[in-house]
């Protein structure tokens, strides 16, 4: 399938500008590429590299009037697509070179129906008429293996999951057949298992219908998986290119080696410190442990208090109640969390793990205090739901959270210096020079300087503004920070120093975390251990070493196999398929879902029984 | 959707109450005197004494209210101190008048309105966009009774198009109902184009360009029912303004509906005209935004009537 021989697609010395306030910035420099028919050509590379805007100038997309292409040609097959009229243009887009998007959830209309959206594109494109067009649309969503195709276009995007919008995306693009398609980040935003679902079911696709592919990524597990060809992009030009063993086993640009370096891989933990960590927290039993302390062989501080756990969470239930009816009597349920227990100990990182929906950031904000819930819950020996408010104020000094989007979580119209002072102020303490000092010691400690205290949100990078999420999260020396899929929106070489500076921190201050990530690689790199929920139970629960080596539940077993691997190598010819769709966790009133019994597979290895 | 129209009539009647009480309040607070002006000057206090008794209006303000209350249940809107006729059958021989002319507001204001506003939206940042919403402000910000004189002077007098007032053919409709429409006009074409700015950066604009439609289908088909979505709640809350606006409407163009019988009744304090007339509009603005809701879910499926 990789026979280049003939050339579909052909750039050359392409340059696109944006119209910036004062000046015109290049954000892609003469770049210049081909593409193989039938070939598969990944463009990888961090936030700002130009790969989308590449991708949308082959479009001729480009946000106007702010973009435009300043130089360069694009040919597809005979016909040079930059001096194209509009109407001509028009007839390319879709019909010969086919997109998908990054965000399934936004890219479909939601007023329009799947039927509505498949067939007006085949019917602007070919002379078939309205019924010709609604028989190709069911075939392109049998194509993708969409189950009853027929009656699913009747229906609203919202009707479907994230995962089958990407795939109506998929049946539109390809109904055509295009010569070229092109992916932007087609499965960033989908669940793992998803993921793999997409990324096979594009190969197949590809190699059936001969189409060509350009598959825009930052995920250097989909390149290793998918990419007949690699091109490494950054601030907009071309850094490297070649064969996708090469660029893996060989790479020859200083930054490919980084960004390669930085990937976080299953197996492989980047902290050569913890190595020599092993999981001594094993927390035998659903009952609060005992706790012998967390991984040995790290700083401590001089306290002897870890032998009590940091927090407990006990049977812990978050239920969020639906109505209806004339009087809005509550009809329904969504059982977000259903008794979940666990503890984690100073100094420990806890993972929580699971796919969108499984409730893991539901059981963080019951934890931080910001959703109702039943059971029990108890911070530092002290059980939240008998205190007043005043004393659970003074509880929740102790656990703080970092949240996912750095940005949307800072005020934008506040300095960063007081972001970070604000929870000393809430909570009344320090003098005003004294909070300034704390505040400058801060950033000084999470990698910032003092004089940035002055700046706004805006005027940092996103790695950046996580680092003053996180210094805020500091600031009232927690015993337990809540990290809620904090790394998930970084570059991989970003992410990987934030991995970083949160460990020394913890080393540092023996802070524990309840670190919650979709990421099982970057989960097998920073926790002690690690708890896997599905559909709002915990399934399984051990040390890293436990989950990881030696996973036992299924669904645990296809999260971990679902992950591609950076290693082209080690491609695999068939993902996990998922024979149906995660259930809902919504039901009807008295009708609780059975709860699943955890048992002891030795050494606190706690795994539910297969329901 | 049974059980939310029950929900929903239960609450209007509750707001239809509500209005009823507020009104017949401020009216029986009112310093000015209805009876003095059923009697005229010359009357004795006797004959004014005897008048009040009449009406019931020397008993205390609760008794009033449940009189006025146990009547409006049997549909009886009470008799007009002043025309001595049922003030129902007043209402209801009037209500065509207006109903026509808030029906041909609404369509003034949406045909020119949205189309000001899609064009703006689509044009962003030229000259057109910049003119068209100079044009709205000025739609916004006149009074009606100038823009009714305006509109009378120019193409009833001067150009003699439509006739200067009255009641009866289609010609007699367009000026009262641009009057009332330029107002709302200038409302939608904001609302519009900032609406419509927003839907055509939404990544489902992006796609049906993807997909090489047309101009016009992505327009028309993907980005004007999104658009739309916000502006129809409006409707409904314009009714509301629309009530006050015919007042002025219809005095200035002779036109015979409820607003005119209204604002003579005001003159006259005539309290059960007065009290008619508002429950009626109360009760076209409930209607109105019921409606508002009701169409909602057909353009968008996603929204569900719970």
């Amino acid at each position: 399938m990789t026979s280049a021989s003939e050339t579909v697609l052909a750039i050359a010395d392409l340059c696109v500008c944006v119209r910036g306030e004062e000046s015109e910035r290049e954000v892609v420099s003469n770049l210049s590429l081909t593409l193989g028919r039938g070939e598969t050509l990944c463009i990888a590379g961090e936030s700002g590299s130009g790969k989308s805007m590449t991708a949308l100038a082959i479009m001729r997309l480009l946000p106007q009037p702010a973009a435009r292409i300043s130089s360069g040609a694009i040919h597809l097959g005979g016909t040079e697509l930059t001096t194209l009229d509009e109407r001509r243009m028009r007839h390319i887009r879709g019909n010969r070179i086919a997109m998908i998007f990054q965000e399934p959830m936004t890219s479909l209309n939601p007023v329009l129906s799947i039927g509505r959206q498949l067939t007006e594109s085949i019917e602007a494109h070919t002379g078939l008429s309205r019924a010709e067009a609604r028989q190709r649309a069911v075939e392109a969503l049998t194509a993708v293996r969409i189950p009853g195709a027929e009656s699913r276009l009747r229906q609203f995007p919202h009707e479907l999951s994230g995962g089958m919008r990407q795939r109506v995306m998929i049946a539109m693009a390809l109904a055509l057949e295009p010569d070229v398609l092109i992916a932007d980040e087609p499965t960033t935003a989908l669940d793992v298992t998803v993921q793999g679902e997409v990324l096979e079911l594009l190969r197949d696709l590809q190699q059936k219908h001969g189409t060509s592919v350009i598959l825009i990524t930052h995920d250097m597990g989909v390149v290793a998986e998918m990419a007949d060809r690699v091109i490494i992009m950054r601030h907009g030009s071309m850094v490297e290119e070649g064969a996708t063993s090469d660029i893996f086993a060989r790479p020859q640009a200083d930054y490919t080696r980084e960004l390669l370096a930085a990937v976080p891989r299953i197996g492989k933990r980047r902290d050569p410190d913890s190595a020599l960590a092993p999981s001594a927290v094993a927390s035998t039993s659903s009952s609060p442990p005992r706790g012998e302390g967390g991984p040995q062989g790290r700083m401590r501080g001089p306290s002897a208090e870890h032998s009590v756990p940091v927090a407990v969470v006990n049977d812990l239930h978050v239920r969020f109640d639906l109505r209806g009816g004339v009087f809005g009597r509550v009809n329904a349920r969504v059982h977000a969390v259903e008794g979940v227990s666990f503890s984690i100990a100073p100094n420990e990182t806890l993972a929580l793990v699971g796919e969108s929906g499984c409730g893991k950031s539901t059981t963080a904000k019951a934890l931080a205090g910001l959703v109702p819930y039943s059971g029990d819950i108890v911070v530092g020996g002290r059980n939240l739901s008998g205190l007043g408010r005043d004393e659970r104020k003074a509880v929740r000094r102790d656990v703080q959270m970092i949240f996912q989007d750095p940005y949307a979580s800072l005020d934008p119209r506040m300095r960063v210096g007081d972001l970070v002072a604000e929870p000393l102020v809430i909570h009344g303490i320090a003098s005003k020079e004294e909070r300034r000092e704390r505040v400058a010691a801060l950033f000084d400690r999470v990698g910032l300087s003092a004089g940035q205290m002055e700046l706004y949100p805006h005027e940092f990078s996103g790695g950046q503004r996580q680092r003053v999420c996180i210094a805020r999260a500091l600031a009232l020396r927690p015993k337990l920070i809540i990290a809620d899929e904090s790394v998930s929106a970084l570059d991989v070489s970003v992410q990987a120093r934030v991995l970083d500076l949160l460990q020394e921190l913890q080393r540092e201050f023996g802070v524990a975390y309840l670190f919650i990530s979709h990421d099982m690689a970057v989960v097998e790199n920073i926790s002690d251990r690690v708890a896997v929920m599905y559909l709002g139970q915990i399934v399984e629960m051990g040390t890293r070493d436990q989950v990881f080596s030696s996973p036992r539940h299924p669904y645990t077993k296809r999260l971990i196999e679902a992950v591609p691997v950076p290693d082209p190598a080690r491609r695999r010819s068939r993902f996990a398929r998922l024979d149906q769709e995660i259930p809902s966790a919504t039901r009807r009133i008295g009708e609780a879902p059975l709860k699943l019994a955890l048992s002891d597979v030795g050494n606190g290895h706690l795994v539910a029984a297969e329901g | 959707m049974i059980a939310y129209l029950g929900r929903r009539l239960i609450q209007s009647l509750l707001i239809l109450l509500g209005v009823s009480l507020i009104t017949f309040a401020l009216l029986y607070l009112l310093p000015a005197d209805p009876v003095r002006q059923i009697a005229g000057r010359s009357a004795t206090p006797q004959t004014v004494e005897n008048i009040r008794q009449q009406l019931g209006l020397d008993q205390p303000f609760v008794v009033q209210y449940w009189h006025y209350l146990t009547r409006l249940v049997s549909g009886d809107l009470g008799r007009s101190y002043i025309q001595r006729s049922e003030v129902t059958e007043l209402i209801v021989s009037r209500l065509p008048a207006s109903l026509l002319l808030m029906a041909g507001a609404i369509l003034c204001e949406l045909l020119i309105g949205l189309s000001m506003g899609l064009i703006a939206a689509v044009k962003r940042g030229t000259a057109t966009d910049q003119t068209l919403m100079v044009a709205s402000f000025v739609g916004v910000s006149a009074p009606q009774f100038v823009v009714g004189l305006l509109l009378l002077y120019v193409f009833a007098v001067r150009l003699s198009w439509f006739p200067i007032g009255g009641y009866g053919t289609w010609r007699h409709l367009v000026l009262p109902s641009l009057t009332m429409g330029i107002l709302g006009a200038g409302w939608y074409a904001r609302m519009m184009r900032s609406s419509m700015i927003d839907v055509l950066r939404q990544d489902y604009v992006r796609t049906a360009r993807a997909k090489g439609l047309a101009r016009g289908a992505i327009l028309f088909r993907h980005a004007l029912p999104n658009a739309i979505l916000p502006v129809i709640a409006m409707i409904g809350i314009d009714i509301g303004i629309f009530m006050g606006g015919i007042v002025v409407v219809e005095s200035v163009f002779g036109w015979p509906g409820i607003g005119q019988l209204a604002w003579q009744a005001i003159q006259r304090v005539d309290i059960p005209i007065i009290m008619g007339v508002t429950l009626v509009s109360a009760f076209a603005i409930v209607l109105g935004n019921l409606l508002a809701d009701i169409i909602a879910p057909f353009i968008d499926p996603r929204i569900k009537l719970r």
